[in-house]
């Protein structure tokens, strides 16, 4: 009570005293000024954005953080997996020199990134000229659709290495065999995307397409394409995803040069840094192709 | 007035899961050149129906239907559509969307500076050249619409079919777009068949009132001759007499002779 009292006093003594009027002026006039001097402006906009990417940065940086102290952890406890600090050693020595040349069995990381990269662009750009035309047709001819329905079932659950044998017996070498693969495992999700994109035009546009007496070639070029385009940009990813799945695992099978082969050669030499170099180089390699592909869907997406 | 569109006991069956639906009968109506018709009936009467089947979207299940002495097969550039939602294709700008009729029609005929020349026409004819190369969601409904009938127009159209093109819209921009559809009708002397659910845009606009009873198994009920002169002004006419009279007997045959028990 006594301190209620005190304070209840002491404001009245505040409010009544006329100095505190006249100091209280000076005081928000010094607070407006700070506020409008550029440079302390500057500074707390600069610190703003840092604040924000700070924030954006945490969780990520976090997780990764977390996920090499696991590798270093378990790294300890099994002698034969190389820990973080040894991968980074070994991984710098690797990329110092990326395109050496020592024969077919000896080549450069480059190189192999390269050679995977080629059997992923031939075997995928095939499936794409199959694939996306093959699409459309089935998604515009309902005959075509029901006649092609059961294979694709059959066919798409397959394992991709499952058609290995089949290529290697066809082509009789192992390059064509690890590009057939791809292609064949790279096909299902453009045919399907396409063919769902064709089918989900809406009808007022192919009203317009019959009023306008429109000929089958502007209507593919004029409404069919730019409309299923979106559809097609999904599976066109959804394919790369899967191809790039694939060709390590069908390059082990196949060898030559190629990711897949260089593990599996480092396994035979009992190099697990490298081992673990290419699984980290295959991720990235992912992901760079993938956030290439979501850019250029971005760029045709329309409204 | 020579008669145009002919119509004669067209019969549309639609076969549904639960077995056929007849969605028109004996429909009967002769649509004379430069005739302005509107269609009007509650919503499910089949006026839409019967737009497409003029247009020839849909064939008939039964009857004939001619048009300039020719039976409706299908589609054709004589018959221009104004879709409902304007049915737009948004990766075109505007006057993409005009050229493509105007190339259908015109291209092998006509030089591409005739097409673009007439597409620019079109354009200027519903007052959106300076919207030309802006993509259809850029532009607002009514405008959006007007494209639409551009569209149609550029195709040079001997009968202009609208599906309710202004039902969408705000009675302001509604009005407005009535009285240039009057004005373009009467100036490229078209025949208009137009399908609508506003009695006011029905009298305003129209020679004679197609009034259809309610489906299913719809038919014609009665025909209504809107003699009022035009050039027709909607200030003039909210005070006229006639005008009333024509309303009065289209909101009478709608809401006493046609009501729905539940709609």
């Amino acid at each position: 009570m006594s301190a209620i009292q005190v304070t209840n006093e002491s404001l009245e003594k505040i409010m009544s005293d006329p100095e505190t009027i006249v100091t209280g002026k000076p005081l928000a006039a010094v607070a407006t000024s700070e506020r409008s001097e550029p440079g302390e402006s500057w500074l707390v906009r600069a610190g703003q954005i840092i604040g924000i990417a700070v924030k954006w940065m945490i969780p990520p940086v976090l997780g990764l953080a977390l996920f090499i102290g696991i590798w270093a952890l378990v790294s300890q406890s099994s002698p034969q997996l190389p820990g973080p600090a040894k991968t980074w050693e070994s991984a710098q020595i690797l990329f110092s020199d990326p395109f050496y040349n020592k024969g077919p069995n000896d080549m450069g990381i480059g190189w192999n990134i390269l050679a995977s990269l080629q059997r992923v662009g031939i075997g995928f750009g095939m499936a794409a000229l199959v694939g996306i035309p093959l699409g459309f047709m089935i998604g515009r001819f309902q005959f075509l659709s029901a006649m092609l329905a059961p294979i694709i079932s059959l066919l798409r659950p397959v394992s991709p290495l499952a058609w290995l044998p089949i290529g290697l017996l066809v082509f009789k070498a192992a390059d064509p065999a690890a590009i057939w693969v791809i292609f064949i495992s790279a096909i299902w999700p453009m045919i399907i995307n396409t063919a769902v994109g064709v089918s989900r035009i809406p009808p007022d546009y192919m009203n317009v397409a019959k009023v306008l007496n429109l000929s089958e070639w502007k209507i593919f070029t004029k409404i069919l394409f730019p409309a299923v385009l979106p559809y097609m940009m999904t599976g066109i990813r959804l394919s790369i995803g899967v191809a790039w799945l694939v060709i390590v695992a069908a390059e082990m099978l196949t060898g030559g040069v190629g990711l897949g082969f260089w593990v599996w050669d480092e396994w035979n030499n009992l190099n697990v840094e490298h081992i673990i170099i290419a699984i980290f180089v295959v991720g990235i390699v992912g992901l760079l192709l993938e956030q290439a592909l979501v850019l250029l869907a971005k760029r045709f997406s329309y409204e | 007035m020579e008669k145009y569109v002919q119509i004669e006991n067209v019969r549309q069956v639609f076969n549904t899961k639960k077995g056929p639906f007849v969605a028109l009968r004996d429909i009967n109506l002769n649509i004379n050149q430069g005739e302005f018709i509107a269609l009007i009936g509650h919503s499910g009467c089949g006026k839409s129906t019967l737009l497409n089947l003029v247009a020839g979207l849909t064939l008939p299940s039964d009857g004939a239907m001619l048009c300039a002495g020719r039976e409706i097969a299908g589609p054709g550039p004589e018959r221009g559509v104004v879709f409902q939602n304007h049915s737009l294709l948004p990766w075109l700008t505007c006057f993409e969307n005009v050229y493509l009729a105007v190339e259908r029609v015109f291209g092998q005929a006509e030089s591409k500076t005739s097409l673009k020349k007439r597409t620019h026409e079109a354009l200027a004819l519903v007052g959106l050249t300076h919207a030309e190369h802006k993509h259809p969601h850029e532009i607002s409904g009514g405008m959006k619409q007007r494209v639409g009938i551009a569209r149609a127009l550029s195709m040079q159209p001997k009968v202009l079919l609208l599906d309710e093109p202004f039902g969408a819209l705000d009675a302001l921009t509604r009005a407005h777009l009535q009285d240039e559809l009057m004005k373009i009708a009467a100036e490229t002397h078209s025949t208009v068949v137009m399908v609508t659910h506003d009695v006011d845009e029905a009298v305003l606009l129209s020679d004679r009132i197609v009034m259809m009873t309610n489906g299913p198994a719809a038919t014609i009920g009665e025909i209504l001759h809107v003699d009022l002169p035009r050039p027709r002004d909607r200030l003039a006419l909210a005070n006229d007499a006639k005008y009333h009279e024509y309303r009065g007997a289209v909101l009478d045959f709608l809401y006493r002779r046609q009501l729905r028990p539940a709609a």
